[in-house]
């Protein structure tokens, strides 16, 4: 358990009565819970649950068939992903989804662009108002860059890393967007040990260090049970437990899902 | 410390994001520049400037506008050549109905037009990609050929369906037409060239030619950290397109002096310029310019070798070298798929590592 000295605070978003299905799969059945401010909320579940279809619903990516997100007070059912980043909702995916051609820099300073106001004619002459953005904004990616400890890779065409250092770019990409609420799929998927340490506690300094609130999907427990503030279980797109990582342990439904006892 | 630091920082970026960070790199380009715009001039002479420098120019600025859209924003195109054609009409009516314009602006406001038409026929690529926007740049292609064809108004209801350029001045040189010098003519394009070249490399070394890249690479991705793909899109077919169409204006009016649609905009012309920018390499303005140059040197040198070294008949020799094409480019897609401008870069770092390069 860590100790964790920031203040969780009011509800920064709220999922309410989420229905979405997929022809004949259901992927989320009448699922409500929330993500506090400053906190840390894993998602867990056996593989098809529904957790990667609840973050897509999330950042407007897909449109759910019923219920309804509300993020910093205002309601809403769907919307367009690019809106959602510019609301502040970062997200990394299960499979990396970095621009393989660009180099570790150039990804990151994309996450940046959302910030970036010069127009068109002065990015033409690369000059003025565009070239003063342009190294204020390398500095705060290089800020990132030294946060993430990967200064050896910046030139480096992310498609040639390998897939831990990838999956560390492409949180460095969601953090350059300095997002209030940052979504992660499965960050640790296929790490060894030591990459998940690591990645756990950037996690961790993330939180702590810049408030941010964080959703996170992922299947190793001993992880999620250390770092999490509390833990929502999901199961056939069905919510089965919420609540800290001690109450949830407890669960019996949650024990049942994991031990695989058959589903009537 | 803190100071220092900040300091630091400043110096190095800036040095960091300069066009050409390498000092090398550098005098490359300003001994370039320099022989271009100095040395050119005094030796060339008709013959070279018609058959190798112009199309050289114009076929490169055309490659830069292509290697936008397809290299940087990852969007396929195969109607460059109808796009050429629609600044090279548009350049025909400005210059017509207003003899009086400046050709520096009929050739911008030809642009303009082009992008136009550009964003028209990129509307399909939000929906759709690879294969199928080919196939819908491709009836782009062949309508705006037949448009040009079928439309008397373009060429202004002349017996031949030709287009003709009147002589034309720039600071009192004569630009276009029978008379206009070789020099005026090459340097006229090169400086057109030299200019859009700065803009496109300080275009896609920004925030501009990240977002074209991110949509590039990863749709999606893109789109969730507030990539705005409509936007993106339509840009690149803008950009691009209005390249193509300077091309086009500048191969009618200062190349050429005449066209006539489908000989000089066909679907050949669309997949030339896909070519060069295959050939020197997706995603790089250095490419362009070495695709630009390959394919436009390269016929000339084999025909020369051909007909003049070794005595060949010219019939026979332009079989030869149409297959002799054919062939390097299918090598060498196989070789470096990534084009002359990566066999340049891997040449470069092979010479960093050198006992005393410099
Ligand atoms: N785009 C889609 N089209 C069809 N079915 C989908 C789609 N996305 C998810 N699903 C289905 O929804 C269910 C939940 O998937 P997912 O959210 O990826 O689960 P998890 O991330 O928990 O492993 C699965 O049965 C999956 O097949
Ligand atoms: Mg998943």
């Amino acid at each position: 358990m860590t100790e964790h000295s920031k203040k969780i605070g009011d509800p920064l978003l709220k999922v309410d009565n989420i229905s979405l299905g997929f022809g004949g799969v259901q992927a989320l059945s009448n699922i409500s819970f929330e993500i506090r401010e400053h906190e840390i909320l894993a998602i867990i579940g056996p593989n098809g649950a529904g957790k990667t279809s609840m973050l897509n619903v999330i950042n407007g990516f897909y449109h759910p068939q019923q219920g309804t997100i509300t993020f910093r007070g205002e309601v809403r059912r769907a919307m367009r992903p690019y809106i959602a980043a510019r609301q502040g909702i970062a997200r990394t995916f299960q499979n990396v989804a970095l621009f393989k051609g660009m180099s570790t820099l150039d990804n990151i300073m994309t996450g940046r662009n959302l910030r970036m106001q010069s127009n068109f004619f002065w990015q033409i002459l690369h000059y003025g108002p565009a070239r003063r953005e342009e190294i204020e904004h390398r500095r705060r990616v290089e800020e990132i860059i030294d946060f993430l400890e990967i200064q050896a890779i910046r030139r480096v065409p992310v498609g040639k890393l390998p897939y831990g250092l990838q999956k560390r770019v492409e949180l460095a990409r969601a953090l350059a967007m300095e997002p209030e609420l940052l979504l992660l799929d499965e960050p640790m998927a296929g790490m060894n040990v030591e990459e998940k340490e690591d990645m756990s506690r950037f996690i961790l300094d993330v939180n702590e260090q810049f408030g941010t609130t964080i959703a996170l999907i992922e299947h190793d427990m001993g992880v999620v049970m250390d770092i999490s503030d509390r833990v929502v279980v999901l199961d056939y797109g069905r919510k089965l437990a919420d609540g800290t990582p001690d109450e949830v342990r407890g669960n019996q439904g949650v024990i049942d899902a994991y031990l695989g006892v058959p589903h009537e | 410390m803190l100071y220092r630091e900040a300091g630091q920082f400043k110096t190095s970026y800036e040095a960091d994001q300069a066009v050409f960070p390498i000092r090398q790199d550098r005098w490359v380009i300003a001994v370039v520049l320099i022989v271009a715009l100095a040395a050119v001039p005094l030796v060339i002479e008709d013959y070279w400037t018609n058959a190798v420098m112009l199309p050289f120019l114009v076929y490169a600025l055309a490659a830069l506008g292509l290697n936008i859209l397809v290299g940087y924003c990852g969007q396929i195109s195969l109607g460059t050549g109808g796009f050429m054609a629609v600044g090279a009409f548009a350049a025909f009516k400005l210059t017509t109905m207003f003899p009086g314009m400046n050709l520096i602006a009929v050739l911008l406001l030809s642009g303009l037009v082009t992008a136009g038409v550009g964003v028209v026929f990129g509307l399909p690529s939000l929906r759709i990609k690879g294969f199928y926007l080919a196939v819908a740049t491709l009836a782009a292609q062949f309508f705006l050929v037949w448009l040009f064809n079928k439309v008397e108004w373009f060429y202004n209801y002349n017996a031949t369906g030709q287009i003709t350029m009147p002589p034309r001045e720039i600071f009192g040189f004569l630009v276009t037409g029978p008379a206009a010098k070789p020099a005026v003519k090459y340097l006229f394009a090169l400086s057109f060239v030299i200019v859009f070249a700065v803009v496109a490399k300080n275009l896609v070394r920004g925030r501009i030619g990240r977002m074209w890249m991110s949509i590039r690479d990863m749709d999606i991705a893109a789109e969730l950290i507030g990539v705005r793909p409509l936007h993106s899109k339509l840009s690149a077919f803008a950009v691009s397109s209005f390249y193509i169409g300077v091309a086009g204006g500048l191969l009618f009016t200062v190349w050429l002096g005449a066209a006539e649609v489908t000989e000089a905009f066909g679907i050949d012309k669309s997949f030339l310029v896909l070519f060069m920018v295959i050939i020197g390499g997706l995603g790089s303005v250095l490419g362009s310019f070495l695709g630009a140059g390959f394919l436009v040197l390269m016929p000339i040198l084999l025909k020369n070798f051909m007909v003049g070294g070794l005595g060949i008949s010219p019939v026979v020799a332009k079989h030869v070298e149409i297959t002799t094409m054919g062939v390097l480019i299918i090598l060498f897609l196989i070789v470096e798929p990534h084009g002359l401008a990566r066999l340049w870069q891997i040449t470069k770092e092979k010479l960093r590592l050198w006992p005393f390069p410099y």
